[in-house]
C-alpha cells in the first residue's frame, strides 16, 4: 500500500521541477508547458488527499481546475499567435511592449 | 508489488518532468510533458480515481497538448530561438529548491488528518467512481459548473478575437 506522504512528496517535486523550468527558459511555449506541470502536480495532491480523507470534494475539484486550464490554454496559445505576428519571436525577453 | 510499481512510475514521471525543463527543442518538451501526463493518470488509477485518469488522458494528453503541438508546428520556430534558453539557472535553482523543501517540510512534519468521510475505496468500487462523481458535480457543484461552462464559452469567443488577423492590415 503506498502512503499518502509518497504521493504528496513527489507532486512537490513536480512542482518545484516546474517552478524551475518557468523561472529558467526563455521560449513562451515553454514556460507555458511548464506551467501545465505545475498544475498537474496539483491535481495530484488534490486527488491523493481526496482519496485519503474519502471525501469526493478534491475530485470535482480538480476537474475544475481542468477546465481552468484548458480555457487558459486557448487564450493562452492565441496571445502567443498574436505576439508571434507582431514581433516575430516568442522568447519573453521580448514581452516588453507595455515597458517602454 | 504496488509500492514498486508506484516507485518506477514516480521515478518515469520526474525524469520526463526533467526532460520537459531541459529539453532544447519545443517539441520534445512536448512529447516528455505527455509522458509526465500519462504517469499522471496510472498515479489516479492506483489512488481509485479511473474517472479522473481518463479526463487527464482526453483533456491534457488529447486536447491540451495537441493544441500546444500544432502552436509549435503552426509558429515554424527557427533555431535562434533554441540558443541562449537560460536566465540566471543559480537564482531559479535556489528559488524552486526553497519551494520545494518548503513543501517538503509541510509534508514531513505534519500528518493529513485520519477523518475518513464516506467515500471509502470499497464504496467506489461498489458504486462506480464515475456515478460518484457525477452526483457531487450535478447536486452539490451545480452552480460553479455553470460558470465552468461560460468561462469555457469566454475562453473559446477569446482565443478567436485574439489570434485573429487583424483585418486593417491585412488590406494594406
Amino acid at each position: 500500500m503506498v502512503s499518502i506522504d509518497q504521493y504528496l512528496v513527489l507532486s512537490a517535486i513536480l512542482f518545484s521541477i516546474g517552478t524551475f523550468g518557468v523561472l529558467t527558459r526563455k521560449n513562451a511555449i515553454v514556460i507555458f508547458m511548464c506551467i501545465e506541470l505545475m498544475l498537474n502536480a496539483v491535481n495530484l495532491t488534490f486527488i491523493a488527499l481526496s482519496n485519503h480523507l474519502g471525501n469526493m470534494d478534491g475530485q470535482v475539484f480538480v476537474f475544475f481546475i481542468m477546465t481552468v486550464a484548458a480555457a487558459e490554454a486557448a487564450v493562452g496559445l492565441a496571445l502567443i499567435i498574436a505576439f508571434y505576428r507582431n514581433r516575430d519571436s516568442i522568447a519573453v525577453d521580448d514581452f516588453n511592449l507595455l515597458k517602454w | 508489488m504496488e509500492q514498486i510499481y508506484f516507485f518506477i512510475l514516480a521515478i518515469v514521471a520526474i525524469i520526463s518532468a526533467v526532460l520537459v525543463v531541459s529539453c532544447k527543442s519545443p517539441i520534445n518538451n512536448a512529447v516528455a510533458l505527455m509522458m509526465t501526463f500519462v504517469c499522471l493518470a496510472n498515479f489516479y488509477v492506483m489512488l481509485h480515481a479511473p474517472f479522473m485518469a481518463a479526463v487527464q488522458i482526453m483533456v491534457y494528453a488529447g486536447a491540451i497538448l495537441m493544441l500546444i503541438v500544432f502552436v509549435i508546428m503552426l509558429l515554424n520556430l527557427n533555431t535562434t530561438m533554441i540558443q541562449k534558453t537560460s536566465h540566471s539557472v543559480v537564482g531559479a535553482m535556489t528559488l524552486a529548491g526553497l519551494v520545494f523543501f518548503q513543501l517538503y517540510y509541510m509534508f514531513g512534519h505534519s500528518s493529513p488528518t485520519s477523518i475518513k468521510g464516506e467515500i471509502t475505496n470499497e464504496v467506489v468500487m461498489e458504486v462506480g467512481h464515475t456515478q460518484l462523481l457525477g452526483q457531487a458535480i450535478f447536486v452539490d457543484f451545480l452552480l460553479p459548473f455553470e460558470i465552468a461552462s461560460v468561462l469555457l464559452l469566454v475562453a473559446v469567443v477569446g482565443a478567436v478575437v485574439l489570434a485573429k488577423r487583424n483585418s486593417a492590415s491585412v488590406q494594406e
